[in-house]
C-alpha cells in the first residue's frame, strides 16, 4: 500500500513520518513515531485512553486519522512535562494517588490540561463533566478530582516547584 | 515509624504520570512479527478441518498454528486442566480460539485469519445452569462430577436441622447475581521471543507469572529453567489476567517456530471472550433466627454458571460458601454448591472471587430479617459479631475483627439512626457488611514451599535492590515492597530499587490474586530486611563500640539510641557491613500458618487474616423511571494498618466504584440467536460502547474510614484493602432502594427496569419484589459432616473416607497428573 507522509508539530518539535493512509493517529503515534505513552482501550472512542491534544483540543486519537494531523500541533503525554520538570497536574496525580495502574492516566492528564488551559479555575462539576469521557477502572475518580483541584491551587500559587506532598520522590 | 502510615507518592508514580510505564503492548523488538487469533463463531461444535493454505499464501503471513501444534492440556487449577492453547477438536463458546496467524503486521495477520477455512459440525448448546442440569449430554467436557455439572459439593457444619428447629422464624430467599467482567482498560497483550542465548522469554500482562511459567513448561515441554516470564505492569487486573491464556502460550510457540519475536494484543471484543469474570450465581439462602435476631442456622445453596472451561471454577464454587461464617456467629451451617458448564466464555475470579454473590444474598436477607423483627439493621449485626481469635463453624480462624468499629463509623457518619426510614419516599439509606481474605491460606499447587520470597542486594553505593516475583497490577505492590524494606532499614522508599514480576530475577511469589501480596510479600520483605539490618548493625556496633540492639535505623542513618549524634550514614553503614561480611544479600520468605480446616474442600477459605468492611449508601430513586442515583457512600474498612494511606484510600474508593458498577449496570449477558442463524449464544455487550460502566458523572462522594487495629499476622499489622471494600456495596444498594421506595430487588444489577417491575407489582397488590422465583433442582450429594469447634470437632469430617495425606507432596514445576 502506498504510504502517505505527514508533517506536524509534535510535542513542540517538528516531526515527519510516512504510513498507510488508513492508520489512526493513535497507531501513527505508537507505531510510526515511537510514542507508546498514548494508550488504546476500546477502538471506538468510548474509554478516552487514547486522548491527545490537537492544536490544544482533546481528540480521541483512535477515531482520528493520522493524515488529519497534517500541519497541526499534537501534544502527547511525552510532551506534558517541560524537560525534567513535571507539569503541576503530573505532580499532583503522582502525589495524590490519581494514577493506580496508570493506563488511563495519559489520556486523563491531557484532557485535564486542556480543561485548565481553557478554564483555569473549574468547579468540581466542571471537572467531572470534562473527564466524563475518560474511563478509569482503578481509582473511582475521586483522587483524580482531588489531584486536578490541587494542581489548580499549585498553579495559582505560581509554584512550579516540587510539591509539598509526597516523599522524597516528589517533584522529581 | 519511618515510612509506614505516611501518605506518600508511590514509588512508580512518576513513571505512570509521564507515560513511561511500559505495558506489554508498548514493547517493540527488532524483526517482531504480529499475531491474531482465529476464533470460533459457533458456541459448540466439532472442528472437522482447518485449511490454512490460502492464509499461508498471503505474502505477509509467516505461520499458522493450530491445536495439533500444542496438544497438551493446561489450566490454572491442577484439577481442571481442560484448556488447549488452540482448540484441538472442539470449540465450546463463541470466541474459542482455533488458530493463530502470524504475519509481518497486524493487518496481514487479520487478513490471514479471514482466509482460513474452518469446517465445523455444530453440537447442541447449553445456555444456562438450568439447561446444563437438564441436558447431561452432549457433555461440554468429558470430566466433571456428572453430565454438564463441573463441580458438586455439600458440607454441613453442626446439625442445621436442630438449628432451624431452635429458630423462632426461618427466612427463605432466592437471589440472583448476574455475571459481569473486569473491564481493565488495558487489553491483554503478550510478546514472546527467543533470547540471544536460546531460551524463551515472554512479556505479558499477567497477574500470575508463576502460573503462566508452569503452564508454558507443561505445554511446550521446555524445562522451566529455560523459560523466563516477565509480568509487565498490568493496566488493571481485577482477576481478569490471572489465568494462563491461549494467546500467551500460542505466541511463545510461534516465537519458537519462527525464531522471531511475536506479539499479540487482543481487541476489546476478544477481551470479553477471554472473560474469567464474575460467575452468574443463583442462590437460595435459608436462615433461622430467634426473635431477637440471633442466628441459629444457615443453609446456603449456590448454582454457578461456569461458562465453557474450568478456570478457577472449583475454587470459585467453594468461595461462594466459605466466608459466610466469618462476620456473624453462625452456630450451624450447611453449604451446597454446584458449578455447571455452559457454552459461554469461561467465568473465573473477579475482585472478591466467588464471595460477593452470596454476600449480597446474606446481607440483603439480614435487612429483611431486621425489618420483619423490628430491629435496626446495624444492631442486628452488632449483636452477633464473630469474636476475635476464634474459630468459625467451618473452621476459619479469625484473628482481629474490626467490624464493630467499621459499623459504628458508617452509622455515625451517615447519621443512620436519625435518618434511616425517615428520608421520605424516593430517598433511602442501606447498610451492609462483609469480610475478605488476606491471601489464600493454601497455594494452588499444594506443597511445602513459601508463597512469597524476597531477596535483597545491598552494596557500597548505599543502594538497596529488592527482588520479588510479585506483580504490579496498579494496586501498589511495588510501593509496598519498597516501603517495607525502607521502613526496616531507616531509608526512603525512593532509595530502594524494586525488581518484580520476573521469574528469572526474583524469588517466586504466587501472584497478585486473593489479596495476598501485602501480607505475604510484605512479611517476606520484612524478614529479608531484618536480616540485612542485623548484618549492618553488627558491623556498625563494632565500629561504634555499642551493643547492636541499641542502634537505630532512621533518616538514612544508623545511630546510637542513647546518643543520636554518634552514628554513620546508611551508606557508610553498608560499606562497614560489606567489609565485615563480604558481599551483602539476604532473603526472606513467607508461608501461611497451617489451616484448622482439615476436611475435604477445606482448602478454600482459610487465610492468615480477614479484613472487614461496613458501608452505608444513600440513594435517590425516581419511582417513575426506576432510576437509582447514589448520593453518597460511607465506608469503614478494617485494614489492620494502612501502610500508605494514599494508596489504601484509593483501593477503597476504587472498590466502591467497581461495586457500584456491579450494583447498578454491569452485566455479562448473552442471547441465543434464532436457529436459522446458528442458535449461537452470543455476548450481548462485547464492547465498551454497550457494556455500561460508571463514569465520573455517576461516581458519588465517598467518606472513607480506615480502621487501624494491627493484626499480628500482617506486616506491621496490615491487612488487605484491594477487594474487601467492594463486597458490601451491592447489598447496601439493594437495601437502600428498599428504604427509599419499599421494594426488594433480589437481583444484581439493580436496573431501572427491575425497580419499575417491583413497584408496578406492588401497586397491583403484589409483594413488591423483583428476583428469581425459585432455585433449580440440583442433585446434591450426601454432605460431608463436620462437627463444629463447639461440638469438639477437630476440623475433619466424620463421614469422610480417610485421605492418604492432608497435604500433597512437594510438586515441582513439571507436567502434572491432570484431573
Amino acid at each position: 500500500m502506498t504510504k502517505v507522509t505527514l508533517s506536524l508539530r509534535l510535542n513542540g518539535e517538528p516531526a515527519e513520518t510516512a504510513f498507510a493512509p488508513h492508520k489512526t493517529l493513535l497507531e501513527v503515534l505508537r507505531e510510526d513515531l515511537a510514542l507508546p505513552g498514548t494508550k488504546h482501550g476500546c477502538e471506538l472512542g468510548e474509554c478516552g485512553a487514547c486522548a491527545v491534544l490537537v492544536d490544544g483540543r482533546p481528540v480521541l486519537s483512535c477515531l482520528y486519522l493520522g493524515v488529519e494531523a497534517e500541519g497541526r500541533s499534537v501534544t502527547t503525554i511525552e510532551g506534558l512535562a517541560e524537560g525534567p520538570e513535571l507539569h503541576p497536574l503530573q505532580r499532583t496525580f503522582a502525589d495524590l494517588g490519581a494514577a493506580q495502574c496508570g493506563y488511563c492516566t495519559p489520556g486523563i492528564l491531557l484532557v485535564a490540561k486542556a480543561l485548565l488551559d481553557r478554564t483555569p479555575k473549574p468547579s468540581r462539576p466542571q471537572i467531572k463533566e470534562a473527564l466524563s469521557g475518560n474511563l478509569c477502572r482503578c481509582t473511582g475518580y475521586l483522587q483524580i478530582f482531588d489531584a486536578v483541584e490541587q494542581a489548580i491551587v499549585d498553579m495559582t500559587a505560581g509554584g512550579s516547584g516540587p510539591s509539598a506532598r509526597g516523599g522524597d520522590g516528589g517533584g522529581r | 515509624m519511618n515510612v509506614v502510615g505516611k501518605p506518600r507518592r508511590r514509588v512508580d508514580g512518576r513513571a505512570k504520570v509521564t507515560g513511561q510505564t511500559r505495558f506489554a503492548d508498548d514493547l517493540v523488538l527488532p524483526r517482531m512479527l504480529h499475531a491474531r487469533l482465529a476464533r470460533s463463531h459457533l458456541p459448540h461444535a466439532e472442528i472437522e478441518s482447518i485449511d490454512a493454505a490460502a492464509a499461508l499464501a498471503h505474502p505477509g503471513v509467516r505461520l499458522v498454528l493450530t491445536g495439533k501444534d500444542m496438544p497438551v492440556a493446561y489450566g490454572i487449577l491442577p484439577v481442571s486442566h481442560d484448556e488447549h492453547a488452540l482448540c484441538l477438536d472442539r470449540v465450546r463458546f463463541v470466541g474459542d480460539p482455533v488458530a493463530l496467524v502470524v504475519a509481518v503486521d497486524e493487518d496481514a495477520a487479520a487478513e490471514g485469519v479471514e482466509r482460513l477455512r474452518v469446517e465445523y459440525r455444530p453440537l447442541a448448546t447449553v445456555a444456562s445452569p438450568a439447561e446444563a442440569l437438564a441436558t447431561p449430554s452432549p457433555r461440554i467436557h468429558d470430566y466433571g462430577d456428572q453430565g454438564n455439572i463441573h463441580k458438586l459439593v455439600s458440607m454441613e457444619f453442626g446439625d442445621v436441622a436442630t438449628g432451624f428447629a431452635a429458630a423462632d422464624e426461618v427466612f427463605d430467599d432466592v437471589f440472583f447475581f448476574q455475571g459481569n467482567t473486569h473491564l481493565a482498560i488495558e487489553q491483554h497483550a503478550s510478546l514472546a521471543a527467543v533470547d540471544p542465548d536460546g531460551k524463551l522469554c515472554v512479556w505479558s500482562s499477567t497477574q500470575t507469572p508463576h502460573y503462566l511459567h508452569r503452564a508454558l513448561t507443561k505445554v511446550l515441554g521446555i524445562p522451566a529453567a529455560h523459560i523466563r516470564v516477565i509480568a509487565t505492569p498490568n493496566g488493571g487486573g481485577f482477576g481478569g489476567k490471572s489465568d494462563p491464556f491461549n494467546h500467551e502460550i500460542a505466541v511463545c510457540k510461534a516465537a519458537l517456530v519462527t525464531g522471531r519475536p511475536v506479539k499479540i494484543c487482543l481487541s476489546r471484543e476478544e477481551v470479553f471472550y477471554c472473560h474469567r469474570g464474575r460467575h452468574p450465581v443463583e442462590m437460595r439462602l435459608r436462615t433461622g433466627v430467634k426473635r431477637d435476631g440471633t442466628i441459629t442456622a444457615m443453609h446456603l445453596q449456590t448454582l454457578l454458571d461456569g461458562g465453557a472451561y474450568g478456570s478457577y471454577g472449583v475454587a470459585s464454587t467453594l468461595y461462594t460458601g466459605a466466608l459466610q461464617t466469618v462476620t456473624y456467629r453462625i452456630p450451624t451451617y450447611r453449604f451446597d454448591g454446584c458449578r455447571t458448564f455452559t457454552n459461554k466464555p469461561p467465568c473465573g475470579p473477579k475482585r472478591g472471587h466467588g464471595t460477593p454473590q452470596p454476600r449480597f444474598g446474606q446481607e440483603a436477607q439480614l435487612d429483611k430479617i431486621a425489618c420483619r423483627l423490628g430491629i435496626d439493621p446495624a444492631d442486628l449485626r452488632l449483636r452477633q459479631l464473630v469474636e476475635p481469635d476464634s474459630l468459625t463453624a467451618n473452621f476459619m480462624r479469625v484473628g482481629t475483627i474490626g467490624l464493630r468499629e467499621c459499623i459504628e463509623k458508617v452509622v455515625a457518619g451517615s447519621n443512620w439512626r436519625a435518618r434511616r426510614g425517615k428520608l421520605g419516599f424516593g430517598r433511602g439509606l442501606g447498610l451492609a457488611c462483609s469480610s475478605y481474605l488476606c491471601g489464600a491460606g493454601l497455594p494452588i499447587y499444594w506443597n511445602d514451599l513459601p508463597h512469597s520470597g524476597v531477596a535483597l542486594k545491598l552494596d557500597r553505593s548505599g543502594g538497596v535492590t529488592a527482588f520479588c516475583g510479585a506483580t504490579e497490577i496498579g494496586q501498589g505492590s511495588d510501593d509496598v515492597l519498597a516501603l517495607l524494606v525502607a521502613e526496616v532499614l531507616g531509608i526512603d522508599p525512593f532509595d530502594v530499587r524494586v525488581v518484580t514480576g520476573d521469574t528469572d530475577l526474583g524469588p517466586v511469589d504466587l501472584g497478585s490474586y486473593s489479596s495476598r501480596v501485602t501480607l505475604m510479600m510484605g512479611n517476606a520483605a520484612i524478614q529479608a530486611a531484618e536480616r540485612a539490618r542485623a548484618l549492618i548493625a553488627a558491623a556498625v556496633a563494632e565500629k561504634l563500640a555499642v551493643p547492636p540492639g541499641r542502634l537505630v535505623f532512621a533518616d538514612r542513618r544508623v545511630f546510637d539510641a542513647e546518643d543520636p549524634a554518634r552514628g554513620t550514614s546508611f551508606q557508610d553503614a553498608v560499606v562497614l557491613a560489606e567489609a565485615a561480611h563480604g558481599t551483602l544479600g539476604t532473603v526472606g520468605s513467607y508461608k501461611p500458618p497451617t489451616s484448622a480446616a482439615k476436611y475435604k474442600f477445606g482448602g478454600v477459605g482459610p487465610s492468615p487474616a480477614y479484613s472487614y468492611t461496613a458501608a452505608v449508601l444513600e440513594v435517590e430513586v425516581d419511582p417513575d423511571a426506576g432510576w437509582v442515583r447514589v448520593v453518597k457512600v460511607w465506608i469503614g474498612h478494617d485494614i489492620g494498618r494502612a501502610l500508605n494511606p494514599t494508596l489504601a484510600r484509593g483501593q477503597v474508593e476504587g472498590s466502591v466504584y467497581m461495586g457500584l458498577g456491579e450494583a447498578l449496570m454491569e452485566e455479562s449477558a448473552f442471547r441465543r440467536l434464532p436457529p436459522k442463524r446458528s442458535a449461537a449464544l452470543v455476548h450481548k455487550f462485547p464492547s465498551l460502547l454497550e457494556y455500561k460502566s460508571p463514569t465520573t458523572l455517576e461516581m458519588p462522594d465517598v467518606e472513607t474510614y480506615l480502621i487501624e487495629n494491627p493484626d499480628g499476622a500482617g506486616p506491621f499489622g496490615a491487612k488487605e484493602v484491594g477487594q474487601g471494600p467492594l463486597l458490601p456495596i451491592m447489598p447496601a444498594l439493594a437495601n437502600a432502594v428498599f428504604d427509599a421506595v419499599g421494594v426488594r430487588i433480589d437481583e444484581i444489577p439493580v436496573t431501572p427496569e427491575k425497580v419499575r417491575k417491583a413497584l408496578d407489582a406492588q401497586k397491583q397488590g403484589g409483594a413488591g419484589r423483583h428476583g428469581p422465583a425459585r432455585f433449580p433442582d440440583v442433585p446434591w450429594p450426601e454432605p460431608l459432616r463436620v462437627p463444629t469447634p463447639w461440638e469438639g470437632g477437630d476440623g475433619r469430617a466424620s463421614n469422610e473416607k480417610p485421605r492418604k495425606r492432608d497435604q500433597q507432596p512437594h510438586a515441582p514445576i513439571a507436567p502434572e497428573v491432570v484431573r
